[in-house]
């Protein structure tokens, strides 16, 4: 048996790792070599708690690990932390080089992509008390500039990480302003309904919302630090702490000389094979996932897990000549704000009609189904998780509106 | 088999729920109920996937 290499020790490669050693219902796992690399010098953390229990100081950075953490010792595998993967190359007959940051070439008979997305920068030379919330670093400096006591704390954009690190510093009762460019918070991806829902969440709590006006650039002190952010309508905003949370890239660059395609990320086929030999899962691949009829990359907590097993799963049906099965899931994902679960469970566009199905958005408690023409394109619940796991099953099994609106029609 | 959730972990956001329903349930009160503790080994696939997939790993189960 050869070398089977994961590249990214995190959620999704972890269980890419486990599924190729646990193997398929009717197939046996990968007994050979198994390298996992990942270019962080320790086992990156579980992320989600990164800007919730980790940020408000409930928990130690340390208690944020990964369901596999620590079970590692049982997959047997060959782990190189604090080493990058540099090139790949084209599939020859046997397999693949994979070259690695310490110069290694690695011979392999398959690939697992799992390298995740590297977080956006916002231009201009990196001042001190600026931050993003990726890594167990990232947190670990921006908690030592929250412990220092800053008067106001500006975070930088209202998707889902800026508005639980707003939440989050809001908690640990720090003065917060949170800025969006966009007319309302997530507008180009969700109906304007839930953004203005978002920014009454935090206003109701003090912080200070600004809505459609962009960062012009960010003024430093004497002492290198940030001292105030510049908004391009010319108001200026003080801040000791920059929190900046306006998305990820997807880690491609290392893979440009090879045979794959990359677009928004590593384009896979429905069943997550990139390209002879190679899979790839978690925020890094996009798919056309057939459930939807629709390419997609999915940066969720869950859709790691999923797709990582699947992608291990559809590696040995590659290595062994086999066809792989489509994944095709109903994407589902969390964010904990303040004393609020907010839940979404499939594939909203903005331009969805907003049907409220249980509760009112002003109690800050609720259930919304998304509508475009006869379909049901997602659910959103607020302190709701039965109904959203309810429809979630039934937009499993079709996206047909009427089925979905049935579920939630009051009973005579 | 015995089923035995840690509720200090469990954040009810009903994952096990959605996947094996006959055992768990997250109610109207935003808290999740075991409704049943030591259910049939038919169950066992779909108690052992749900213990997996909880965010939280709040989910053990005893042989
Ligand atoms: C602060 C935060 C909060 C979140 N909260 C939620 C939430 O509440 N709910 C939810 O559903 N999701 C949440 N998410 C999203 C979820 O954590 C991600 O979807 C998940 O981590 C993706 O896992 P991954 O393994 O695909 O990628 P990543 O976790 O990004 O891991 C990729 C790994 O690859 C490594 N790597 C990259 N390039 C290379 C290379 N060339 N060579 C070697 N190694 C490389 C990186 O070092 C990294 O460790 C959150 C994310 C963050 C950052
Ligand atoms: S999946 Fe885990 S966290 Fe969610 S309700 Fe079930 S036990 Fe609780």
């Amino acid at each position: 048996m050869g070398t089977i290499a994961v590249v990214g020790a995190s959620l999704a490669g972890l269980h890419a790792a486990e599924a190729l050693r646990a193997g398929t219902g009717d197939a046996p796992g990968h007994d050979g070599q198994l390298v996992v690399v990942d270019a962080s010098p320790t086992l990156p953390p579980d992320r989600p708690p990164l800007s919730k229990q980790v940020l408000s100081g409930e928990w130690d950075l340390a208690q944020a690990k990964v369901p596999l953490a620590d079970r590692l010792d049982e997959l047997g595998l060959d782990l190189r932390l604090g080493t990058a993967a540099t090139s790949l190359s084209p599939a020859g007959g046997d397999g693949r080089t994979l070259t690695l940051s310490d110069g290694t070439e690695l011979s392999v008979e398959g690939v697992v992509l799992a390298t995740g997305g590297a977080v956006r920068h916002l231009p201009g030379p990196q001042l001190g008390g600026v931050h993003s919330i990726r890594t167990g670093e990232d947190v670990t400096a921006l908690l030592a500039d929250l412990d220092a006591g800053p008067s106001r704390v500006v975070v930088v954009g209202a998707g889902f990480i800026g508005a639980e690190a707003a939440a989050t510093c809001r908690g640990r009762g720090l003065e917060v302003t949170m800025l969006e460019a966009a007319a309302a918070p997530m507008e180009r991806v969700l109906p304007g309904e839930v953004g203005a829902f978002v920014a009454d969440l935090h206003r109701d709590q003090g912080v200070d919302v600004r809505l459609g006006t962009g960062v012009e650039r960010l003024e430093a002190g004497d002492d290198g630090r940030v001292r105030a952010v510049h908004l391009a309508d010319g108001t200026v905003v003080q801040a000791d702490v920059v929190v900046v949370g306006i998305g990820v890239v997807p880690q491609v660059d290392w893979l440009a000389g090879s045979d794959l395609e990359l677009r928004n990320g590593v384009l896979c086929d429905s069943t997550m094979l990139a390209g002879p030999r190679v899979v790839a899962c978690g925020d890094v691949a996009c798919w056309p996932n057939p459930h939807f009829g629709e390419e997609m990359r999915v940066e969720h907590w869950e859709n790691a897990v999923e797709q990582g097993g699947h992608a291990g799963r559809r590696l040995l049906d590659e290595l062994a000549g086999r066809p792989g099965t489509p994944f095709a899931p109903v994407p589902w994902f969390w964010s904990d704000q303040y004393d609020r679960k907010i839940q979404l469970a499939g594939r909203p566009t903005a331009t969805d009609e907003f049907v409220l199905v249980d509760g009112t958005v002003e109690e800050r408690r609720f259930a919304a189904l998304f509508r475009r023409g006869d379909r049901c394109t997602a659910v959103l619940g607020v302190n709701r998780p039965r109904h959203v796991m309810q429809a979630r099953m039934q937009l499993a099994q079709s996206l047909a509106w009427d089925d979905a609106a049935a579920l939630f029609a009051p009973k005579d | 088999m015995k089923v035995v959730v840690n509720f200090d972990l469990c954040e009810s956001n009903a994952v096990c729920m959605g996947i094996a329903p006959e055992v768990f349930e997250v109610r109207d009160d935003d808290f999740l109920y075991v409704l049943n503790e030591e259910p049939g080994e038919e169950l066992r696939d779909k108690v052992v996937e749900a213990a997996r997939r909880c965010p939280k790993q709040a989910i053990a189960v005893e042989d």
